[in-house]
């Protein structure tokens, strides 16, 4: 447990939250969402009713343009293997791996997020639904992103071939959240989604997980 | 299966199956469609259009099949470590996505004169386009390696993650579909179909299964023949520096 937090620490002091670096996928999401009342118009009612599905979408590409910091560099410089024989299971090295990429990229992203449904003029009880879907199915992203980003860290530019591999994955997560901000509007209940959203993000930690280990240890042996 | 495993011994045995797949597969295509396409009744509402289920169905079970087939060899590959399964699963991934498109296409030509759209964003069209980036993932993992070895299993794990997303993907895609879309569009689930045009289905439903048994087993021959091509190029390369 020690190790876990010491690994928890070090990743996140490696990420270092709210600093330079880490404002450009934010700016990224803030920058996409604005693009979207360019595209088809600044009319109120046509932003309201697309709202939820395009801060969602923000969100999923700015969670997969920071996959590859998830273990690129660490086997670049190898401190990969290191860490992977430091005697401290795969299996926690990854999920220690994920939880500070998620506090270092996600919740950033997140805390955003009502701020880009008040430029796209979504109403209060929507932001509610945006940021309780984000907040449980955002580590579904952040889970199946680290599987792939573990099969593709030895191939030099696999940040395309990360998103063909990834996105096809996260429509669920998609569905279930932009569902939950609609039902909301429609003065319905968004308890549905949002506990499909959350069982998709429990499996999604596992299979993460698992196929991450799996995937960095046939890469390392 | 694991008598297989030895190449030698699965190209002794694609010597006989594959010219028994070959002449199936003429002669299955020949009498189904013959039979699909002249013989078969015109739908009282759909006319001569319904004749494009006899393409479309069974590439669209064959679509489904393939992935099946390459997630259960990619187990095989990881479990065993058999030489051959992950040598059927990267072969199948291009006929499968050829099945994938196929089926999209035909569909997509029906759906022009029956539903008078290209596309709807229907749940079962919508599920069989992720199958079809699946498959293109799948593939592009493949061709980014240079070791084989690794290919093969970085691909593996990846057809095992897709294969236990893909019921997920269809249930959100289906609890999407009946949340936005009203029932607008004519669904092909009417009346049984009738066994005039049930058999032309099944014969063409085979002719499709023989055929991809036929491209699986000239696609892993020609892989075991490279390989071996290979193998001599080192050999004769490391004569030669020596």
């Amino acid at each position: 447990m020690k190790r876990f937090l010491g690994l928890l620490a070090r990743e996140l002091q490696l990420h270092q939250p709210l600093s330079g670096g880490n404002m450009v996928p934010l700016s990224f999401f803030v920058i996409t969402v604005i693009l979207v009342p360019f595209g088809v118009g600044p009319e109120p009612g046509i932003l309201t009713r697309i709202a939820g599905g395009t801060v969602w979408v923000a969100a999923l590409l700015a969670v997969l343009l920071t996959l590859d910091r998830l273990y690129q560099a660490d086997r670049d410089d190898g401190s990969l293997d290191h860490l992977v024989m430091s005697g401290l299971p795969l299996e926690l090295l990854v999920l220690a791996k994920c939880i500070a990429h998620w506090l270092a990229f996600t919740l950033p992203v997140i805390i955003m997020a009502p701020l880009m449904g008040l430029l796209l003029q979504l109403p209060l009880e929507g932001h509610v639904a945006l940021v309780l879907g984000l907040l449980v199915g955002s580590p579904a992203l952040t889970f199946l992103g680290s599987a792939g980003a573990a099969l593709v860290v030895s191939i030099r530019r696999g940040g395309l071939l990360l998103a063909l591999l990834v996105l096809p994955l996260y429509i669920p997560v998609l569905i279930f959240g932009a569902s939950a901000v609609e039902a909301s509007l429609l003065n319905r209940s968004m308890s549905d989604p949002l506990m499909l959203l959350t069982a998709f993000s429990l499996l999604s930690a596992f299979i993460g997980v698992v196929g991450s280990s799996l995937a960095l240890r046939l890469e390392l042996s | 299966m694991f008598g297989l495993a030895n190449p030698r011994r699965f190209m002794s045995f694609t010597d006989y199956a594959l010219p028994i797949a070959t002449a199936l597969t003429v002669v299955l295509t020949i009498v189904g469609l013959y039979w699909g396409l002249v013989l078969a009744p015109e739908d009282y509402q759909q006319g001569d259009t319904v004749r494009i289920m006899f393409v479309h169905v069974p590439a669209a079970w064959m679509a489904m099949a393939c992935y099946l087939v390459i997630a259960v060899a990619s187990l095989c590959s990881l479990i065993w470590r058999h030489p051959l399964a992950d040598m059927a699963a990267r072969q199948t991934a291009p006929v499968g996505a050829a099945f994938t498109a196929l089926a999209l296409i035909t569909g997509s030509l029906w759906g022009a004169p029956m539903w008078g759209t290209w596309w709807v964003w229907d749940a079962r069209l919508t599920s069989v386009l992720v199958l079809f980036f699946l498959y293109l993932g799948y593939m592009a993992l493949w061709a980014s390696f240079e070791d084989r070895a690794r290919a093969a299993r970085a691909a593996a794990v990846l057809a095992l993650i897709g294969a236990i997303n893909l019921p997920i993907i269809k249930f959100s895609v289906d609890w999407w579909n009946t949340l936005h879309q009203a029932a607008s569009v004519s669904r092909f689930d009417g009346p049984a179909i009738h066994e005039s045009i049930l058999i032309p289905l099944l014969i063409m439903a085979t002719a499709f299964k023989a055929y991809y048994a036929m491209v699986l087993m000239l696609r892993m021959r020609t892989d075991i023949m490279e390989r071996k091509i290979d193998a001599l190029r080192a050999g004769r390369a490391r004569e030669q520096v020596v």
